[in-house]
């Protein structure tokens, strides 16, 4: 045997087929015995040239064509597109869009947390958690259906306003579900929160400072879980986000170590109870402005030249689009800032000095998506 | 976050004249002429362009002095004369979100990399290198990320044509 064989620390690949790894992506680490030294993750399995297509395709294409960066957060990323565009046209959209618009982000951030939800309970091992939470999701996809037409990939927002008002009774049906869902989702975190094994799997494990985790590029939930307090909805608001009154829960905001998996897990399950206030808010506002009033207005096929940036909230953080118009009816380059692309690049960091066996819980707290990570 | 000493947030008006007094003319700030974008309005928009010599220096002290957190993007855009590299950089405080701007001519595409300074810019560099072969000098791993290891070629520059476009 040879004795310059370095035996003490191995190279493991997990991925791109493992089931902690929601999509394809990989994620090489080094293993000293259980503990981690180093990590790499990989991905671009799924890269399809985004926004190089969108070069080809004029402005009103590039919708449905957003509305594929995420699979759950459809509804965010179209609403990012035609936000940038807007500002390029230097339009407002009218009142009752806008509140349209809050209306279909929160569904769409209420059935994207679910469809975390259920993936961290399949990957600590609570199946339970994963059928309660897609079952709760399905009265959300239905909103969909009944807003949109769609479930997943809605093609809502437009250029200017929203495809379509609200149908009739969208309103009732909206509030049972929600009011619904507030009592329901006790039933999930009884599952979760009062599982031991479930908590223990979680509480102090990945612990992240404040400073790091702002230095590293991490946003979303993830940034407010570990003492970061900055959400785009509050201290950069657009639509009509700036007339609700609601919280942004941040957590671990004087804990000099930072926050671990649990808090940013705690910061996803507040943030869909805001969404309901905002939802129901929002209906609220609604009834004041006269159901005539327009929901979108006209706006040209060609966009004058410049540059323009765009950044809304994302479910997974905050995610911007960058615009340069050159005066025709294409885009000259439309760059895409993905939430997860960025924390995943900091899972390197994150991983180091855990074991193995913790993985799973530490990555999913990043909410992987892989569409809007490779593009 | 940012250590004790520079917990005070600079607000819209001191980052402008702070640089100005630090920078001079290197650095050029543009205004936009937008009057329905909030976050203009509101001045949360700093924008700013630079050469590359400075564009270093005046990012440590954005980072250091200024107290901005995240390098939230950084991304190319090809205008066939030249590539422009534009920042985004983001300052959690105050709320207002830098846009830099740099211009590297076509033959020498060199620029120096901040992810000494902000981590996050690593993978943001990483992606224009291999989208448009802009080298970032002093990047710690700059190696393709998105597209296979082979490729020789930089797709997402103008040159590089798709099928049914003009």
């Amino acid at each position: 045997m040879n004795e310059n064989y370095d035996t003490d620390q191995m190279w493991i690949t997990m991925g791109p087929q493992h089931p902690f790894s929601h999509g394809l992506w990989t994620l090489r680490v080094k293993a000293d015995g259980e503990i981690i030294t180093d990590a790499e993750p990989e991905i671009g399995y799924l890269h399809r040239g985004w926004e190089k297509e969108c070069e080809n395709r004029t402005y009103a294409k590039i919708i449905p064509m957003a509305d594929r960066l995420c699979y759950s957060a459809s509804m965010t990323w179209s609403h990012v597109y035609c936000k940038v565009v807007e500002e390029a046209l230097d339009i407002e959209v009218p009142e009752r869009a806008r509140y349209l618009r809050v209306i279909a982000d929160e569904i769409c951030r209420i059935q994207s947390h679910l469809m975390w939800l259920a993936a961290v309970g399949t990957d600590l091992g609570n199946l339970t958690v994963f059928l309660w939470a897609l079952r709760e999701r399905e009265f959300f996809l239905d909103l969909n259906v009944r807003l949109c037409g769609q479930r997943l990939t809605t093609n809502y927002p437009r250029i200017g306003g929203v495809r379509n008002d609200m149908p009739y009774y969208f309103e009732r049906d909206c509030m049972r579900c929600v009011e619904r869902f507030e009592k329901a989702i006790w039933e999930i975190i009884k599952l979760t929160d009062e599982s031991s094994t479930f908590v223990g799997r979680l509480k102090g494990i990945g612990y992240l400072k404040a400073k790091d985790v702002a230095n590293w590029g991490i946003t979303g939930p993830a940034m407010r879980g570990c003492g970061v307090d900055y959400d785009v909805r509050r201290d950069d608001p657009y639509d009509a986000y700036e007339d609700l009154e609601f919280e942004v829960p941040v957590l671990n905001k004087d804990n000099p170590m930072g926050g671990d998996a649990y808090s940013r897990y705690m910061v996803r399950i507040e943030e869909m109870f805001q969404s309901c206030e905002m939802i129901r808010q929002s209906f609220n506002k609604l009834k004041t402005i006269p159901k005539e009033s327009p929901t979108r207005i006209k706006v040209p096929r060609c966009i004058p030249a410049g540059t323009h940036c765009a950044k809304i909230e994302d479910p997974r953080g905050e995610s911007i689009m960058y615009l340069v118009s050159d005066g025709t009816e294409k885009p000259y380059r439309l760059k895409v800032r993905s939430p997860v692309f960025v924390n995943v690049s900091a899972s390197r960091h994150m991983v180091k000095g855990v074991r193995i066996a913790d993985i799973p819980a530490i990555m999913a707290m990043i909410d992987m998506c892989l569409g809007e990570t490779d593009r | 976050m940012a250590d004790e000493e520079f917990f005070e947030a600079p607000t819209f008006d001191e980052i402008n004249l702070k640089i100005q007094a630090k920078f001079g003319s290197k650095v050029t700030f543009k205004s936009s002429t937008k009057k329905n974008v909030k976050a203009i309005n509101e001045k949360r928009r700093v924008f700013m362009s630079t050469d590359r010599e400075t564009l270093y220096s005046l990012c440590v002290y954005l980072h250091d002095v200024l107290n901005f957190e995240q390098c939230t993007s950084v991304c190319a855009v090809d205008y066939v004369e030249y590539i422009q590299i534009v920042y985004f950089i983001t300052n959690y405080y105050t709320g207002v979100m830098a846009e830099i701007t740099v211009d590297i001519t076509t033959s020498d595409l060199h620029v120096p990399s901040i992810s000494s300074i902000w981590e996050g810019a690593n993978w943001h560099e990483r992606e224009t290198y291999e989208l448009f072969g802009v080298i970032f000098d002093g990047h710690p791993k700059l190696e393709r990320l998105l597209t296979p290891k082979d490729y020789e070629f930089y797709p997402f520059r103008k040159s590089y044509k798709l099928r049914g476009a003009e």
